[in-house]
């Protein structure tokens, strides 16, 4: 063996040392600072780690473009029904006086409160653009209270690191970081465009994260819960969107 | 060796009058230094700053230097792999709304600026198929973008490592002389009638080559990587200017789309230039290095 072969060996054995280490450090680094999404296993992890742990560290305390009145869509696309269920159709029929929403899991003072409580609250109105992942758009304004003043009245316990929520619709739940839950941008929606949210765009309460596509702003919101795990939540990937194979972490 | 008049010996150095500057760049073992007559090392690019009469340089052995460097071929194609999933899943995404706007906004309920004539696998895109499409957007959505990272991480390296290697300055960036309007349109004619280059010629990138290379890797790549970030609201939050400037995210959207097209036409065409200039051994020499059966003349 040659000199240069040798060299070239311990370099690579070196770097190669080197490079794992450093690949260790950070998955330690990255799971202590939240930096690893819930559906990171399986064939397309790694490229969802990279997205939501670049993504999370730049948008940490970014807030989503709010637009001029004169750029709301004339047209906005409910792309939905209303819901089907019993359940929704009664309170709908009441004129959603009962609806209610429940908050519980890592929380001091689990409540309930009703859409006139929530509409007591100090609101918060912003015109925001709402991308579908399929490509198309829209720009309304949404007004809400901010889910981080329905946080603050429950008491969430310093261990938390998501909040889940579910929809009346049974097949709809999906979950959001702390990043997302405690930012100013995120509302329960319960008006839009001036006038009350409707049903096609989730009224009576839809809960809006702007600074995600339009699948992770859950329509028909009826329970909250705060917790340290996803694990425990429906297949464990952190919101129903992994199990029909999208993405958890809706940012791009 | 006395009888070649572009390579001679000068106390064990190359006669720095007589050969291109390019040849010097070649690091000399006392062995290689020993064959440097009668095997004619060259690297792709080198020939493009000797003479024509370079060719006749005589020459017995097959080069024994890579046509391509180990790094072009492993990024190559790592990217051609990147590239081909970006397609195939660009498209699965497109035909969940064949749609096209201008602007930041755009959904069913307003005009588009054009539409793609083809079914889609949603319905609740008016396309006049009577029938949907099966819906692959999700795991196409995820290798999407695992195929982004992989091939931006690699054309990060790519480029850093051109910088660093001269392969840019050598090879890709066009000569101040060769860079004239006269030059490109004798070479566009020259494409035009399948004129085969010469021997000298086929080692290194001619001048069109060159300036759709520098194309591709300095503008399609980094708009394409642009447009796409900016149709992502997260990344619009930390950089709004990024999305305005190209007219809101619709148009980003457009643009990219626009891009990849682009993209897909220098594919075919690079595709196509392959099997002109001889699929077997372009092949061969980006995936062993050496062209295999390329012999200088003697």
């Amino acid at each position: 063996m040659s000199d240069v072969s040798r060299r070239k060996l311990i370099a690579t054995g070196l770097a190669a040392t080197a490079g794992a280490s450093v690949l260790a450090v950070t998955a330690r680094l990255a799971r202590r600072y939240g930096l690893i999404p819930p559906d990171h296993g399986g064939l397309f992890g790694l490229g969802e780690t990279l997205t939501y742990a670049a993504q999370r560290i730049l948008t940490r305390h970014s807030m989503a473009r709010e637009f001029s009145r004169s750029q709301i869509s004339k047209a906005p696309f409910p792309n939905c029904e209303a819901p089907k269920e019993e359940a929704f159709q009664r309170l709908q029929a009441g004129g959603f006086a009962d609806w209610r929403l429940a908050v519980d899991g890592m929380v001091a003072r689990p409540a309930s409160f009703s859409l006139a409580e929530l509409k007591s609250y100090p609101s918060r109105s912003q015109i925001t653009h709402l991308a579908c992942e399929e490509g198309w758009s829209f720009i309304a304004e949404w007004t809400g209270v901010p889910l981080s003043h329905v946080l603050d009245l429950v008491g969430v316990l310093p261990q938390a690191r998501y909040v889940v929520y579910f929809s009346i619709q049974r097949d709809w739940w999906d979950s959001v970081d702390m990043a997302d839950a405690l930012h100013p941008q995120t509302l329960l929606t319960y008006k839009m465009n001036g006038g009350e949210l409707p049903v096609g765009h989730g009224g009576p309460l839809r809960l809006r994260v702007p600074r995600q596509l339009g699948y992770k702003s859950v329509k028909y919101i009826t329970r909250l819960t705060v917790t340290d795990d996803l694990k425990r939540f429906g297949q464990g990937l952190g919101s129903a969107s992994p199990e029909g194979g999208y993405a958890w972490y809706a940012g791009i | 060796m006395s009888g070649n008049p572009l390579v001679r010996f000068d106390e064990g150095r190359v006669g720095r009058t007589l050969v291109s500057p390019s040849l010097l760049l070649y690091r000399e073992t006392s062995r290689a230094r020993a064959r440097l007559p009668t095997c004619y090392h060259s690297r792709m690019g080198d020939s493009a700053f000797l003479p024509t009469s370079a060719a006749a340089i005589p020459a017995t052995r097959v080069t024994s230097r890579p046509q391509h460097s180990a790094l072009v071929r492993v990024t190559h194609w790592i990217t051609t792999l990147c590239f081909l999933a970006l397609l195939v899943t660009g498209v699965e995404i497109l035909i969940s709304h064949p749609r096209f706007y201008w602007g930041e906004a755009g959904n069913v309920l307003t005009p588009p600026l054009f539409k793609l004539p083809t079914p889609a696998s949603r319905s609740s895109v008016p396309t006049g198929y009577g029938y949907v499409l099966p819906d692959q957007n999700g795991w196409s959505r995820y290798l999407h973008f695992q195929a982004a990272w992989v091939a931006v991480l690699t054309g990060l390296l790519y480029v850093i490592s051109i910088l660093f290697s001269g392969h840019l300055r050598r090879n890709l960036l066009p000569s101040q002389s060769d860079l004239s309007w006269r030059a490109i349109s004798i070479g566009i004619v020259d494409h035009l009638r399948f004129k085969r280059p010469s021997e000298a010629e086929a080692r290194s990138y001619n001048l069109l080559q060159r300036l759709t290379y520098l194309f591709v890797i300095f503008v399609l790549f980094p708009l394409v990587i642009w447009t796409g970030l900016a149709m992502s609201p997260a990344i619009a939050s930390v950089f709004p200017a990024a999305v305005s400037v190209l007219g809101g995210q619709e148009s980003a959207r457009t643009i990219h789309f626009f891009v990849s097209v682009f993209l897909l036409l220098f594919l075919l065409i690079h595709i196509a230039m392959i099997c002109l200039a001889g699929f077997g051994s372009r092949m061969r020499a980006m995936i062993t290095g050496s062209a295999g059966t390329y012999k200088e003349r003697p």
